[in-house]
C-alpha cells in the first residue's frame, strides 16, 4: 500500500501542470450552456487537442497520449487545480467512446475519435425519453431496417447541450417482437443536423438553455453507425454506463480544487467562532479527500483486472452528494452575496459558487438518480432482495 | 501507487478475523464490563500470538518493525469483534516511548519489548485529549501525560461506566515523572495521533461488523409476507452505511501511510506537526467515527425491538461506536484540526 509517485508519473503531473499554466484561459469563458459559451468552450478543446491534453488516455494514433489511469487522476487533479474551463466534449469523451472502445468497429474508432478528440464533433447523449427516465428499457423510440441502414423515429429529451452539439448517441426499439423490453434495442450514432431531426432547447433551472428534446421523423442512420450487434443495444449501453456514475464524469480532481477553494473562501471570510460553518468545511476537505483516495484505490483495482461494476454506484451517490454540500457550505459563507445569480458583476468569484451551485443540484438526478443508485447499491452490493421496481 | 493492501496484508487481516470468531470475544467483553478480565486477558494473549502489538514495536525492541498498514487493518478486526481492553492505547504508548528513545532511564528498553511480545497490557492518557485513562486498573502500567510531563500513574480514582460497559474509565492521579521537557511534547503529538488514527480503524472495524449483522438480518426477517429486506426505505439505509463505510476506509488506510511517512521523516521530533499527517488522521476519524455511528443508528433501528436489547450481541457493538467517537478526539476537534493546516496535497513523493 503506497501512495507515492515514481519518477515518470511526477514529471507528466509536472509536464501537465507547466502546459495548463501557458494556455489556461486568464478569464473564465462563457458559461458552456450557452451558444458564446459552447463556441469558445469547442475552441478551448482544440487548444487541448493541440497539446494533445484532450484525451490522455487515449491511444496515441487518435489523439491521446497512452497515459495509464492513474495519470489521467493526476491530469485531472492539475487541470482543477488550474481552473481549467468545463470540457464541452464531456459526453463524448466519457461516454460514447469508451462505449466505442469496447463495442466499436476499427472503422469507427478512426473516423469518431479524432474528430472528437479535437472538438470537431461535439457529442450529445440521447437515452432519456418522456416516458422513458428511471425506467429507461421503457423507452419507445425506434429503428425501423431500411436499405443500407435504419430510420429512427421518436421522441428524445434532457439531452444535455444537444441544442448547440453536431451528433448524439442512443438507444432505440428495433425489434419490436422482442421477449422483454431491454431486448431488442439497438445503439447508434445519429447527425443532429440530419433531415427529420428538430432540436427543442430546453431552459434549465437558471434559465440557461442547456438541454434539448429531440424530435426525429424517419432520420437515416447507415448501418456503420450502428455500434455492436443490431438488437444487442441495452448491453452495450449497460456495459459503460458505469463510466457516467463512476469516475470519468465527476474526476476526484474537481472536487479536491473545490475544497480547497472552499477552505480559502473560509479563512478568508469567515467567522472562527462559528463552528457549525467550519464544520461543514472540514467535511468538504474531507469528502473530497475521501473521494481521491478511494480513486486510488478503485484504480489500482482496475489496473489489477477488476471492474467497475456496481461500485460505480457508490462513487456516483458520493460525489453528487459532495458537490451540494460543498457549493451549499460556499454560498453560506459568503452570506448576502451568496444570492448573487453567476450572471451578477458583483458576483464573487466570477460567479463560480452559484454556477457551481446550480449545477451540482441536478447531480442527484441525472446519470441515474441517486434513489436507483441507493437500489443497486443495497442490491448488487450488500446482496439484498429485489423489490417492487 | 498502489494504494491497495496486498495479498498477504489481506491475509492477515483474514486470520486475525478468524481467531477473534473462534475467541468467544462477545463473553469476554460481557465478563471485561464485570470486572472479571481473566477472558479478555486470555483474548489478548491470542492476539499478541499474531504478533499484533510488535507492529508498534522496531525490531531493535523486539517488534516487527513498524508496519503502520498492518497495524491499522489489525484495529479494524479489533473493532469488527469488540475486543476489550486499551489496545489503541498500548499501541500509542509504544510510539510515545519509542519517540523518547533510550535516553530517558531506558523506559523504551524496559516496556517496548514486553508491549511486542503482548505480555504488557499499557494504558495511556494525555490530559490534552481527555481527562480518563481506559483500564488503568487492569493494565500493567498507565503512562499519563501532561503537558511535557510523562508519569507513571500510581493510582486512579472510582471507575466511571462508559456508556459501552468494556470500557472502563477513571481518572489517574501523577506519579514519579518519567521524562519532561519539549521531547515528551513531541512524542506525545505523535502518540495523540496514533492513538486517533486507530480509534478510526476500531471504529470502521465496528461500522463493517453493524453492516453485516444489520445486513443478514433483514434478509431473514420477515414481515407482510416478505424480508424487509426487500423494502426500499431499508435498502436505502443501509445502502447509506455502506457509502459511509466505503469512503471513510481509504480515508483510514491513507492516513496510515502518510502518518508512517511523516513519522520516519522526522526521526528527530521536529516539525511533525508540519507535514500534514495529523491531517489525514483527524480526517480519518471523523468520516470512521461517522460511518460507524450511522451504522450503530441503522442497526438498532432496522433491527426494531430487538435491536435495542443488551441481550443481543449487537448492543456491544452500537454502545462502542458512540464511545468512540469521542475518544482521542471528539468530531470538532478533529474538524478543527482539518482546517489548521495544510490538506494532504495528493502524492507528492517521488520514487522509483
Ligand atoms: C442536468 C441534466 C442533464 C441530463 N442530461 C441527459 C443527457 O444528456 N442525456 C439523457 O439521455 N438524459 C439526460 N438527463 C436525464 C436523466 O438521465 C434523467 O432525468 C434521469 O434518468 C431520471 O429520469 P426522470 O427525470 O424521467 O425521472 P423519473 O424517472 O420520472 O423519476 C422521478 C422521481 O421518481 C424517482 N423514482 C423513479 N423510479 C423509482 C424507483 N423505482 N424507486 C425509487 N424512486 C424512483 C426518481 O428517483 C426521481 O426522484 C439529464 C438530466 C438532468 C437533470
Amino acid at each position: 500500500m503506497d501512495l507515492g509517485l515514481t519518477a515518470a508519473d511526477a514529471e507528466f503531473r509536472r509536464e501537465a501542470r507547466d502546459w495548463l499554466a501557458a494556455h489556461v484561459p486568464a478569464e473564465p469563458l462563457p458559461s458552456l450552456e450557452t451558444a458564446e459559451g459552447f463556441a469558445a468552450h469547442r475552441e478551448w478543446e482544440r487548444e487541448l487537442y493541440t497539446g494533445r491534453w484532450s484525451a490522455v488516455t487515449w491511444p496515441e494514433a487518435y489523439g491521446g497520449r497512452g497515459a495509464s489511469l492513474l495519470r489521467w487522476l493526476l491530469f485531472e487533479e492539475e487541470y482543477y487545480a488550474a481552473r481549467a474551463p468545463g470540457r464541452v466534449s464531456q459526453n463524448g469523451v466519457s461516454l460514447l467512446a469508451p462505449t466505442l472502445f469496447e463495442h466499436g468497429t476499427q472503422e469507427q474508432l478512426a473516423r469518431v475519435l479524432p474528430a472528437m478528440a479535437s472538438g470537431a464533433t461535439i457529442w450529445a447523449q440521447a437515452w432519456s425519453e418522456p416516458g422513458a427516465g428511471s425506467d429507461l428499457a421503457a423507452l419507445r423510440s425506434s429503428a425501423v431496417r431500411t436499405d443500407g441502414g435504419w430510420l429512427l423515429r421518436g421522441h428524445k429529451t434532457w439531452s444535455s447541450r444537444a441544442a448547440f452539439a453536431d451528433r448524439a448517441f442512443g438507444l432505440f426499439r428495433s425489434h419490436p417482437g422482442a421477449d422483454r423490453p431491454h431486448n431488442g434495442l439497438t445503439y447508434l450514432m445519429f447527425d443532429l443536423a440530419a433531415p427529420g431531426v428538430t432540436v427543442r432547447p430546453i431552459g434549465r433551472l437558471d434559465g440557461k438553455p442547456a438541454f434539448a428534446e429531440l424530435f426525429l421523423e424517419d432520420v437515416f442512420v447507415p448501418d456503420a453507425d450502428v455500434i455492436g450487434e443490431p438488437g444487442q443495444g441495452w448491453r452495450v449501453a449497460m456495459s459503460t454506463a458505469g463510466n457516467e456514475r463512476g469516475l470519468t464524469l465527476r474526476s476526484p480532481g474537481r472536487f479536491t480544487a473545490a475544497a480547497g477553494r472552499l477552505a480559502a473562501l473560509w479563512r478568508a471570510t469567515a467567522d472562527p467562532a462559528d463552528t457549525a460553518l467550519r464544520d461543514r468545511v472540514a467535511d468538504a476537505l474531507i469528502g473530497a479527500r475521501a473521494y481521491q483516495l478511494a480513486a486510488y484505490a478503485g484504480v489500482a483495482r482496475l489496473t489489477e483486472g477488476g471492474t467497475p461494476g456496481a461500485a460505480a454506484s457508490l462513487t456516483k451517490v458520493f460525489w453528487s452528494e459532495l458537490d451540494i454540500a460543498l457549493h451549499e457550505t460556499a454560498l453560506d459563507l459568503l452570506g448576502p452575496r451568496g444570492e448573487l445569480a453567476a450572471t451578477a458583476t458583483e458576483a464573487p468569484d466570477h460567479g463560480s459558487w452559484a454556477d457551481g451551485w446550480i449545477f451540482a443540484l441536478a447531480g442527484p438526478v441525472y446519470a441515474g438518480t441517486n434513489e436507483i443508485q441507493r437500489d443497486i447499491i443495497a442490491e448488487r452490493l450488500l446482496g439484498l432482495p429485489k423489490g417492487r421496481r | 501507487m498502489r494504494f491497495l493492501l496486498d495479498a498477504e496484508q489481506a491475509e492477515f487481516g483474514r486470520t486475525l478475523g478468524r481467531l477473534l470468531a473462534a475467541a468467544d470475544v462477545p463473553a469476554a467483553v460481557r465478563a471485561w464490563g464485570t470486572g472479571d478480565s481473566a477472558p479478555g486477558h486470555a483474548v489478548w494473549r491470542r492476539l499478541a500470538g499474531t504478533g499484533v502489538f510488535g507492529l508498534a514495536v522496531p525490531e531493535k525492541h523486539g517488534g516487527a518493525g513498524f508496519l503502520p498498514v498492518e497495524l491499522t487493518l489489525s484495529f479494524v478486526e479489533l473493532g469488527r469483534y469488540a475486543v476489550p481492553g486499551p489496545a489503541v492505547e498500548t499501541a500509542a504508548a509504544a510510539v510515545l516511548l519509542e519517540r523518547l528513545g533510550d535516553a530517558d532511564g531506558g523506559l523504551a528498553g524496559t516496556w517496548l519489548p514486553a508491549i511486542a511480545a503482548g505480555d504488557a497490557m499499557v494504558s495511556y492518557a494525555d490530559l490534552a485529549h481527555g481527562p480518563y485513562a481506559l483500564d488503568a486498573a487492569t493494565a500493567d502500567v498507565t503512562f499519563l501525560v501532561d503537558g511535557d510531563t510523562l508519569r507513571a500513574c500510581d493510582g486512579c480514582g472510582p471507575v466511571q461506566p462508559s456508556v459501552d460497559p468494556a470500557r472502563r474509565l477513571t481518572r489517574c492521579a501523577g506519579g514519579a515523572v518519567l521524562a519532561s521537557g519539549p521531547a515528551v511534547w513531541a512524542a506525545a503529538a505523535q502518540a495523540a495521533d496514533t492513538a486517533r488514527l486507530l480509534t478510526a480503524a476500531q471504529a470502521l472495524g465496528v461500522g463493517r461488523r453493524l453492516l453485516d449483522d444489520t445486513v443478514a438480518y433483514v434478509k431473514q426477517r420477515t414481515q407482510f409476507g416478505v424480508a424487509v429486506g426487500s423494502f426500499q426505505a431499508v435498502k436505502h439505509r443501509l445502502a447509506d452505511v455502506l457509502l459511509a463505510l466505503e469512503f471513510a476506509e481509504p480515508l483510514v488506510y491513507g492516513a496510515a501511510v502518510e502518518w508512517a511517512g511523516a513519522l520516519q521523516a522526522d526521526t528527530a521530533n521536529h516539525g511533525y506537526g508540519a507535514t500534514g499527517a495529523g491531517i489525514g488522521v483527524a480526517m480519518a476519524k471523523v468520516a470512521a467515527g461517522e460511518a460507524a455511528y450511522t451504522a450503530a443508528r441503522a442497526a438498532l433501528q432496522l433491527h426494531g425491538a430487538l435491536g435495542y436489547t443488551d441481550e443481543l450481541g449487537l448492543s456491544l457493538w452500537i454502545r462502542r461506536a458512540r464511545a468512540l467517537r469521542g475518544a482521542w478526539g471528539t468530531p470538532a476537534e478533529c474538524r478543527a484540526r482539518v482546517l489548521a493546516g495544510p490538506a494532504p496535497a495528493g502524492p507528492q513523493i517521488f520514487h522509483e
